[in-house]
């Protein structure tokens, strides 16, 4: 457990976005995601400053920490200079190496997002791309964004794009040299064991829910599952 | 009043010789701006600026969605200043807020830990065999607009009027929250009064609506739209600024913030088609441009070829009412001359008024 301590307190996020909280909840009151959700960003400074390493952990294996917007909102207001979206990047990092993300509903979304987004950059150069973004997976683009993915070649060249061809513009097929350099970025920096810990653990989680789990997004009962369900009631 | 709460601006704008980093999201979803800002700068500002093709992601919508950890974010960008330290620039200018937010976070954080920095080199040079300096200068593409705008607009064909009323446009301006929240002290103006589009809309002939919820966020949260079952934490809080800028009739929303401009056109779609509620005028949207798509409609382009077209919220009463001339059989044609077809109609949200 020490080891949970540990790894928070050695990690710059820490030691640059919590100071002393005084708890006067400006930030909760400037939040969007405490709006929204049972989220109260200034609960999560007093889990972190009692040092109480059960209760961290338990904060880690809640849904709140996966409610944040990262909208850096609070970093403008906070009086004392704390930055509570910074403490929660830093927790999430924390929660999936720990391995407790699968036990709240929407920390196991995070393997959708690692199967999505996280896979496109190895694969593709591209956080995000028009050939990410699947009319399926996303009914609220529209009838427009419809007509722009099945013709993106002829739209996006129009616009003076270069669509997933060699050289430069916008677009543009990524390197291989810049995807082989990527690759081994996440390799040596710890981002490639971070995606192999998320699909560990989520096969774990997968199999005690009986869902069906594969590498392939299309035929993956789990993804969907974590994807675009939200059955469970949340605290 | 207000203005005495405003900083004194200390420009901090480099003014030449930009190293120009793309953004995924501002490629896929409004990839005409990024062809405009370049042909701005070179052509019509005459400046130098670099279109390198080994760029790549810099990984930030990884690292704020959580799936990439920050050792990892810092080496990507890491690998961005190399590729700029070799191209022999040293003003680096992200398309992404993102982007922004996440290099002067980073650089911050090298500041104030240098031997986190140094990590992040032995990273580089271990995975990259690259080494790299930190920028002098990181500017982002809204800056330089803002910053040349009264030189832009003595070659602008049209201005912010209606040419109907005479009167000059409504506009409201949407700051994207990784340009000011995060380092508010280089915004002119903070977080709270940025000036960046105010400007532009000013100069150029507008008028900036004031509503209660101008600096909300727009809901894109990360990973909170990643995900189909999320995505009602993005469209809520895209509803709750539309909702507040509707009863001042804006004209067009203009933001600087890629993904802000794609959420704010497309839930006034999804919005429409789920509650039957629309905010424009006679059953349509407000239309919601980038800058570099406003700066490009007033200087003359064709609205077709920046890419208006791919708005869900048509842009043409704008238009019309800027007294902008278009071609309506040319907006659906692709890059070979053929005519593509039209998309397919929303339920509620009008094409076009009184059909
Ligand atoms: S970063 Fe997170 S905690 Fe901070 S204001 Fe935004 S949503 Fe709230
Ligand atoms: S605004 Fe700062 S001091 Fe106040 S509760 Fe939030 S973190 Fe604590």
């Amino acid at each position: 457990m020490a080891e949970l301590l540990d790894m928070i307190s050695a990690d710059i996020r820490y030691i640059d976005g919590l100071k002393a909280c005084m708890n006067c909840g400006v930030c909760t009151a400037i939040c969007p995601a405490a709006e929204f959700y049972n989220y109260d960003p200034r609960d999560v400074c007093n889990t972190l400053m009692s040092k109480d390493e059960v209760a961290i952990a338990e904060l880690l294996k809640t849904d709140k920490i996966w409610h944040c917007g990262q909208c850096l909102s609070c970093k403008t207001r906070c009086p004392r200079g704390n930055v509570p979206g910074l403490l929660i990047s830093l927790l999430r990092e924390v929660s999936i190496r720990m391995g407790y993300f699968t036990e709240s509903e929407e920390g196991r979304r995070q393997y959708a997002i690692k199967k999505t987004l996280g896979e496109h950059i190895v694969d593709s150069g591209y956080c995000v791309h028009v050939m990410h973004v699947k009319p399926h997976l996303h009914p609220e683009q529209g009838p427009v964004w419809e007509w722009y993915f099945k013709n993106s070649e002829e739209v996006a060249d129009r616009q003076g794009g270069n669509y997933n061809k060699e050289g430069s513009g916008a677009l543009r097929k990524i390197s291989e040299e810049s995807l082989k350099d990527l690759r081994k970025i996440f390799e040596v920096t710890g981002g490639k064991d971070f995606f192999e810990q998320i699909d560990r653990q989520s096969k774990k989680k997968a199999s005690e829910l009986k869902k069906n789990i594969t590498d392939n997004v299309d035929d993956n009962e789990y993804f969907y599952h974590v994807y675009r369900e939200k059955n469970e009631t949340q605290e | 009043m207000k203005k005495q709460y405003w900083t004194e601006y200390e420009s901090k704008v480099a003014d030449d010789h930009y190293y120009y980093e793309r953004s995924c999201i501002r490629q896929s979803f409004f990839t005409g701006s990024e062809e405009v800002f370049i042909n701005i700068v070179r052509d019509l500002l005459g400046k130098d600026i670099a279109d390198d093709m080994n760029l790549h992601t810099c990984s930030g919508i990884g690292y704020y969605s959580g799936v990439v950890p920050l050792d990892t974010t810092m080496t990507v960008v890491a690998r961005l200043f190399a590729l700029m330290t070799e191209a022999g620039y040293k003003n680096f200018v992200p398309s992404c807020i993102t982007s922004f937010g996440l290099v002067n976070e980073v650089v911050d954080m090298w500041h104030h830990f240098p031997e986190k920095l140094e990590q992040i080199r032995g990273y580089l040079k271990e995975a990259n065999g690259k080494e790299f300096d930190v920028p002098e200068n990181i500017a982002h593409p809204c800056d330089i607009i803002y910053k040349y705008r009264k030189e832009l607009k003595e070659k602008m064909k049209y201005s912010l009027t209606n040419v109907h009323t005479g009167k000059p446009l409504k506009v409201v301006e949407h700051i994207g929250c990784h340009y000011a929240k995060i380092f508010p002290r280089q915004v002119k103006g903070g977080a709270e009064f940025p000036q960046v589009l105010v400007g532009m809309i000013q100069e150029w002939g507008g008028e900036v609506v004031d509503y209660p919820e101008r600096r909300h966020c727009c809901g894109f949260g990360f990973s909170q739209y990643m995900v189909l079952a999320n995505r009602g934490y993005s469209a809520a809080n895209s509803k709750k600024k539309l909702e507040s800028m509707q009863p001042f009739k804006p004209d067009f929303i203009l933001a600087n913030c890629p993904g802000c401009t794609m959420f704010m056109d497309r839930w006034q779609y999804t919005i429409a088609e789920t509650e039957g509620i629309t905010y424009g005028e006679n059953g349509m949207g407000i239309p919601v441009l980038t800058y570099e798509e406003l700066a490009a409609i007033l200087l003359g382009y064709n609205p077709w070829d920046v890419g208006l077209q791919t708005h869900q919220v048509q842009v043409e009463p704008l238009l019309d009412k800027m007294g902008i001339k278009y071609d309506p059989k040319d907006k659906y044609v692709g890059k070979s001359g053929a005519f593509l077809g039209e998309p397919e109609k929303p339920t509620h949200l009008k094409v076009k008024a009184y059909e």
